[in-house]
C-alpha cells in the first residue's frame, strides 16, 4: 500500500517502466490494493451486525446468570430459554404491544407527513424556512424528547392536562401513569418524532412528479381528490415503499423513547419486544432469554425486508 | 390578470399563517423545554406558559452536574465520526470503481445491516466487550457508535462517487498516482458534500445514542449525555428544571447543525433513504 503512494516524479515519462514486470503479477497487486479499500468496512460490519447475529442465536440456547460474568461460563441448556420465554405470559404482551406500537405509529407519521409534505409542496412566502424548522424535533435525541414529553403529560402539573382543562375538557387524564393510557400516549409521541422524516422524504417525492402532469389534470378539469389520487399517490408510490419500510424498521425495535417515558410500565403495559430484550438481559441479567427475545426481533424484520425486496423486483419489472 | 393577482397573494399569505400554525405545534415541546428550564423555582409544581424573567440558575446547575457528560458526548462522538469516515470513505470509492466481484454482496449487505436492532447488537457486543476489555471505555463507545453512521455512509458516499467522471481518475493515472494517491489527491477532494453530509450524520447519531451508552457501561466513566439526563430524572424526580435545562443543552449541536448546515442534512436525508 505504501510503495504505491510514492510515485518518482520521473515515470510518466517511462510508462513503459511500470508495466516491464510480469503483468498477471501486476494485476494481482492491484486487486488487493483494491481490496485493501474494501476490506476495513467488511470487517468492520461482519464484527458489528454479523458477529451479533450468530451470536444471539448461539446465545439463545445458552444459561445466562449474574454469576456468568465472573465464572465465564455460560453451558448449552438446549430449548430451555425458548420455551420459558414463550411460556411467559409478557412475551405474548410485548408482541402485541409492539405490533400495535408499530403499526399505530406509521400510520400516524405516514399520514400528516404525507398531509404536510403536500401542504408545503404549494409555493408561499416562507414556506422553505418552515419546512426545514419541522425537523427540529426528529434532530433532538430521542430520549431526550422522551425526557420532554415525560413533563409535558405529567398527569397533576403536565401542561397538556393544564390546556385541556381549560378548554373545559378532562384534565386530569392519567396520560403516562394508567396501563390503560400508556400505550397510546407513547404511540402519539412516537408519532411527533416521525412526522419530520416523513413530511421530508415524501416531499422530495413530489417535488420530482412533472408539473406538467398536474397542469394537464387541472385543464381536464379535475378535483384536487382526483388529481391526488390519481397522479399523486401512484407515481409516489416508490416513495411511499421506502418510507414505510425504513419507518418499519426503525420503529419496531424502539427503545430509547420507551425507557424515557414509561420504562416500560405502568404494569408493563408499554413493554415491547426491544424493552424486554433489554430488559432480561441487562436488568435481570439473563442474557439466553433476552437472546430469545432479540432473535424474535430480527426475524419480524426479516420477514418484512423479504416482502419488500419481493415488492421491489416485481415493480423494477 | 390584474384582478387575479390580489387574491392569489393573500391566499399564499394565508398559507404561510396556517404553515407557521403547523410549525407551532410541531415545535411546542421544544418551546416547553427552554421555558421549563428557565422557571427552576417551579420544581413539580405547573410552569407558568411563558418564564417571568432570565432565571439561569438552572442552566448552571445542569452545566454543573452534566458538563462532564456532555464533554465526554462531544469526545465519543468526534471519535465516532473519524472511525466511521476512516473505514466507509475507502469502502465507498471502492465499490462504485473497482467493479470488485462481491461488490454487489457487500451493498446489498450495508442496506441489510440497518434492519438489524440495535439491542441485539448490544446484547451480544456486550459481552464480547467484556471479554477485550471494552466495557466502561471510550474507545469501545466510538467504535460502536461508528458502526451506526457507517453503513449510512457507505451508501450515500458510494452513491455520490459513482457520478464522478471516469476520465478524472483515469487522468490521474496517467500521471502516475497510485491508487491511494488518486483517492486522496482527486476522490475525496470531489466528494467533499458527500463527506460533509456523511459526517455530520455520523456526528447526530452518536449524538442521539442512548443505548450502546446504556448497556455497554455499567460504571459512570464514560457516560455520555444522553445517559447523564436519563439517569438524572431518576435521582432529581423533583429538579425539572435543572433536567430540562440539561436537555436544552443536548439539543443545542442539533439547532446548530440545522441553522449552519441545513442544505446537508436535507441532502442526507433524502440521499440516504432513497439509494
Amino acid at each position: 500500500m505504501t510503495t504505491s503512494t510514492v510515485t518518482a516524479p520521473a515515470s510518466a515519462t517511462t510508462p513503459g517502466k511500470a508495466l516491464a514486470p510480469d503483468p498477471a503479477r501486476t494485476r494481482l497487486r492491484r486487486r488487493i490494493a483494491q481490496w485493501g479499500f474494501v476490506a476495513p468496512a467488511v470487517v468492520f460490519m461482519l464484527l458489528f451486525f454479523g458477529y451479533p447475529l450468530v451470536r444471539n442465536v448461539l446465545m439463545s440456547f445458552q444459561h445466562y446468570t449474574p454469576k456468568t460474568f465472573f465464572t465465564g461460563e455460560a453451558p448449552f441448556n438446549g430449548t430451555d430459554n425458548w420455551s420459558s420465554v414463550f411460556q411467559d405470559v409478557l412475551f405474548g404482551k410485548a408482541l402485541w404491544h409492539t405490533l400495535v406500537f408499530t403499526v399505530g405509529s406509521l400510520l400516524g407519521q405516514f399520514c400528516i407527513g404525507l398531509a404536510l409534505a403536500v401542504f408545503f409542496n404549494r409555493r408561499f412566502p416562507l414556506g422553505g424556512v418552515l419546512r426545514s424548522l419541522i425537523l427540529l424535533p426528529w434532530l433532538v435525541p430521542m430520549v431526550v424528547s422522551g425526557i420532554v414529553w415525560r413533563r409535558i403529560l405529567d398527569q397533576d402539573t403536565g401542561v397538556l392536562n393544564t390546556f385541556l382543562g381549560t378548554l373545559g375538557l378532562d384534565g386530569n387524564t392519567p396520560w403516562l401513569t394508567s396501563p390503560d393510557m400508556a400505550l397510546l400516549s407513547v404511540i402519539l409521541v412516537n408519532i411527533w418524532i416521525g412526522i419530520p422524516f416523513n413530511m421530508v422524504i415524501l416531499y422530495g417525492g413530489l417535488q420530482e412528479i412533472p408539473k406538467e402532469l398536474y397542469e394537464a389534470s387541472s385543464l381536464d378539469g379535475a378535483s384536487a381528490w382526483r388529481t391526488f389520487r390519481s397522479i399523486t399517490l401512484p407515481l409516489l408510490k416508490p416513495v411511499i415503499t421506502v418510507v414505510l419500510v425504513l419507518g418499519f424498521m426503525s420503529t419496531v425495535k424502539i427503545l430509547d423513547l420507551i425507557l424515557a417515558l414509561t420504562d416500560g410500565g405502568p404494569a408493563d403495559a408499554t413493554q415491547t419486544l426491544g424493552t424486554l430484550t433489554y430488559q432480561n438481559s441487562f436488568v435481570e441479567l439473563d442474557f439466553g432469554a433476552g437472546a430469545v427475545v432479540g432473535n424474535v426481533l430480527i426475524l419480524i424484520s426479516a420477514v418484512f425486508a423479504v416482502f419488500y425486496l419481493r415488492a421491489n423486483r416485481t415493480e423494477g419489472k | 390578470m390584474a384582478a387575479h393577482a390580489p387574491t392569489a397573494s393573500r391566499r399564499r399569505w394565508g398559507s404561510t399563517v396556517a404553515g407557521v400554525l403547523v410549525l407551532g405545534v410541531m415545535l411546542f415541546p421544544l418551546y416547553w423545554m427552554l421555558n421549563t428550564a428557565l422557571q427552576p423555582e417551579s420544581g413539580l409544581l405547573q410552569v407558568d406558559p411563558v418564564p417571568a424573567g432570565l432565571d439561569l440558575s438552572g442552566f448552571s446547575k445542569a452545566l454543573g452536574d452534566q458538563g462532564g457528560h456532555l464533554l465526554t458526548s462531544l469526545v465519543v462522538s468526534f471519535g465516532a465520526v473519524a472511525i466511521c469516515l476512516a473505514v466507509s470513505a475507502p469502502a465507498a470509492y471502492g465499490l462504485a470503481r473497482f467493479g470488485l466481484r462481491g461488490s454487489r454482496t457487500i451493498v446489498f449487505g450495508t442496506l441489510i445491516t440497518q434492519m438489524v436492532p440495535g439491542i441485539v447488537i448490544a446484547n451480544a457486543l456486550y459481552n464480547s466487550y467484556v471479554d477485550l476489555g471494552l466495557v466502561n471505555s471510550y474507545f469501545g463507545l466510538m467504535l460502536a457508535d461508528a458502526s451506526l453512521g457507517i453503513p449510512f455512509s457507505i451508501v450515500l458516499m458510494r452513491s455520490f462517487m459513482v457520478s464522478i467522471p471516469g476520465e478524472v481518475l483515469e487522468a490521474a493515472e496517467i500521471d502516475g498516482a497510485g491508487p491511494v494517491r488518486t483517492f486522496v489527491r482527486v476522490v475525496l477532494p470531489m466528494s467533499r458534500n458527500s463527506l460533509i453530509t456523511s459526517g455530520l450524520f455520523a456526528f447526530l447519531f452518536s449524538w442521539s445514542d442512548f443505548m450502546f451508552a446504556l448497556t455497554l457501561n455499567t460504571t459512570d466513566d464514560v457516560k455520555p449525555i444522553t445517559l447523564g439526563i436519563y439517569q438524572y430524572i431518576g435521582a432529581h424526580v423533583g429538579d425539572w428544571g435543572s433536567v430540562m435545562a440539561a436537555s436544552v443543552l443536548s439539543a443545542v449541536p442539533a439547532a446548530i447543525l440545522l441553522v449552519l448546515a441545513q442544505k446537508y442534512i436535507a441532502a442526507g436525508i433524502t440521499g440516504g433513504s432513497v439509494k
